[in-house]
């Protein structure tokens, strides 16, 4: 596998005064170049931890992690790890600095002292990539929460980055710009060949990935494809995750006797598998 | 209600001041400024304040917006016209009362006065109808930029850095402060009525919770600016970039045929 992220077997421990507390133990991953994770997990699972430790922001307790070969750990190396790992957070009002769309989307590339030439043709690409090219000359603080995360992405994409983490982007949105962003990040990952981890706590965005990994107690309990997850019904009620409606539903139908896939995810399929065992009742 | 207050006064109206170098603008209103106050006899501040007129009239920005501003200042102007009255040291008594008088040299130098302080206004006034703050904090940090030769490199650059965000956060903060107001009135909280002592008490519950909010964004945001490779302001290149067009010269020329009109008036008469 030619992995963009490696973990090696890392621990980071929070210290009080008196207390210490892994939030993340002794956690081992790789991800795939190219591929789209999903890492879900409740709050306090550690997910968040693990997510500012991608890209060197926060800096493992005890263990490596390696970004395309470089050790986060690097002091030399710091900007050009956090160029390839970009980062978007969940409050799109605290990640935009500048009060007009094009100018925030070129602060990283100025940043990274890349050409004006070239910084007016990335930042350009990256807004027609999140579908923002019109919004270019606007103002941030009038746009809705979906289109200022959007903005958020284009600053990240702007930097030309290879991998794409993203820590709970869509919770502070509503359904429409949660949709937006999901299909945002699909096509990124599709057409541009981004690495994207998502970290969420919403089942529904994970459907799309080819991979979903479940944290919980700063542990990687399940990693395995979204259908095999979600079929799961039990361990992840276990862990304080809701299920999406259809596999709960399956789940239950397939313990009352009725011989349902559980696989099956989006409302269209699991239809079908209702369809499906009805006639065979018949 | 808090949603009105804009930041800035930018207006637009596509004239020529709109499209000069916000650097040649900040400069002009200095040297401007500056020869309005050396305007020393009634020709000079005239062909000031017909400078000045004719510049307000190329801004295409309507005549009331200039006037706006001066509503906030009139009671300084009054203030400070009133003060000068009194400070006349020759020239005919006109009123006489108590240790003070008035003469006509006092009469001249307060209305000399309010005239400078006017104008004054009404040439700032053309700058922020016509810059936006964006382009001012950039032009402030391009004009600082020579700072850097004398060890103040990072200062420059900070200084703009700080603007840019603050610039940028005051919708956010003015939204914020809306919505803690909101949810204090909701808990019952009295916001309106009452001696200006239990107003100002009544604010304590709205700017606490803005405070810590602030706090937080602050760190959220450098978190957010270091992993967009944020490292100070070394190496950094810039997309905008600013260029001396021939119309900045056209308008660096006329400010200079003013600036010397005013002195040739000074001496001649």
């Amino acid at each position: 596998m030619d992995s963009i992220i490696s973990v090696k077997d890392v621990t980071y421990e929070y210290k009080d005064e008196e207390t210490t507390v892994a939030a993340v133990k002794a956690l081992s991953l790789e991800i795939e170049r190219g591929s789209f994770t999903v890492i879900l997990g409740h709050n306090g699972s550690g997910k968040s931890t693990l997510a500012k430790m991608l890209n060197g922001l926060n800096k493992p307790t005890s263990g490596d992690i390696f970004v395309d070969g470089i050790n986060t750990k690097d002091e030399e190396n710091e900007i050009e790890v956090k160029r390839k790992v970009g980062m978007v957070f969940q409050n799109p009002d605290n990640q935009i600095i500048a009060s007009i769309v094009e100018e925030d989307v070129a602060f990283g590339p100025e940043n990274l002292g890349v050409p004006p030439k070239e910084i007016k043709k990335r930042v350009d690409d990256a807004l027609r990539a999140v579908d923002m090219l019109e919004f270019k000359e606007s103002t941030p603080h009038r746009l809705s929460g979906g289109q200022k995360q959007r903005i958020a992405i284009a600053g990240i994409i702007a930097m030309q980055p290879e991998c794409l983490v993203l820590d709970e982007p869509t919770a502070m949105l509503d359904p429409k710009g949660r949709a937006e962003i999901i299909e945002t990040l699909i096509r990124l990952n599709k057409e541009k060949g981004i690495t994207v981890v998502l970290i969420t706590h919403y089942m529904e965005e994970a459907q799309n990935a080819d991979r979903v990994l479940v944290m919980n107690d700063g542990e990687i309990i399940a990693d395995d494809k979204p259908k095999v997850i979600f079929s799961d019904v039990e361990r992840l009620k276990r862990v304080g995750l809701d299920v999406p409606q259809t596999a709960e539903l399956l789940y239950n139908l397939k313990k009352n006797g009725f011989n349902v896939d559980t696989h099956a995810l989006s409302i269209k399929e699991a239809a079908n598998e209702i369809i499906k065992a009805l006639h065979s009742e018949e | 209600m808090l949603r009105d207050i804009t930041f800035g006064q930018y207006y637009e109206s596509h004239s020529l001041i709109h499209k000069t170098d916000p650097r040649v603008k900040i400069v002009l209103l200095f040297l401007l400024i500056i020869f309005i106050f050396l305007a020393q006899n009634g020709f000079a501040l005239g062909f000031a304040a017909a400078s000045v007129l004719i510049i307000m009239l190329i801004t295409k920005i309507p005549f009331k917006l200039y006037l706006k501003n001066m509503k906030a200042i009139l009671p300084v102007l009054i203030f400070t016209a009133v003060l000068n009255l009194f400070y006349g040291e020759s020239g005919r008594v006109l009123v006489s009362f108590w240790k003070l008088q008035i003469t006509t040299d006092g009469v001249s130098r307060a209305i000399f006065m309010a005239v400078r302080i006017t104008l004054l206004i009404f040439i700032s006034s053309a700058l922020t109808y016509t810059t936006t703050p964006n382009d001012l904090t950039d032009a402030i940090e391009r004009l600082l930029s020579p700072l850097k030769f004398v060890g103040l490199k990072n200062a420059v650059h900070t200084l703009a850095m700080m603007m840019t965000i603050a610039l940028r956060f005051i919708p956010t903060l003015i939204e914020e402060a809306e919505k803690i107001m909101n949810a204090q009135k909701a808990r019952g909280a009295d916001l309106e009525n009452g001696k200006l002592t239990e107003r100002v008490k009544a604010l304590i519950p709205i700017l606490i919770p803005l405070l810590i909010s602030s706090v937080r964004r602050a760190y959220e945001l450098a978190e957010a600016m270091e992993c967009r490779c944020y490292n100070g302001g070394e190496g950094r290149t810039r997309m905008k970039q600013m260029h001396m067009a021939g119309r900045d010269f056209i308008v660096l020329g006329a400010s200079l045929v003013i600036c010397g009109g005013i002195i040739t008036l000074n001496i001649l008469l």
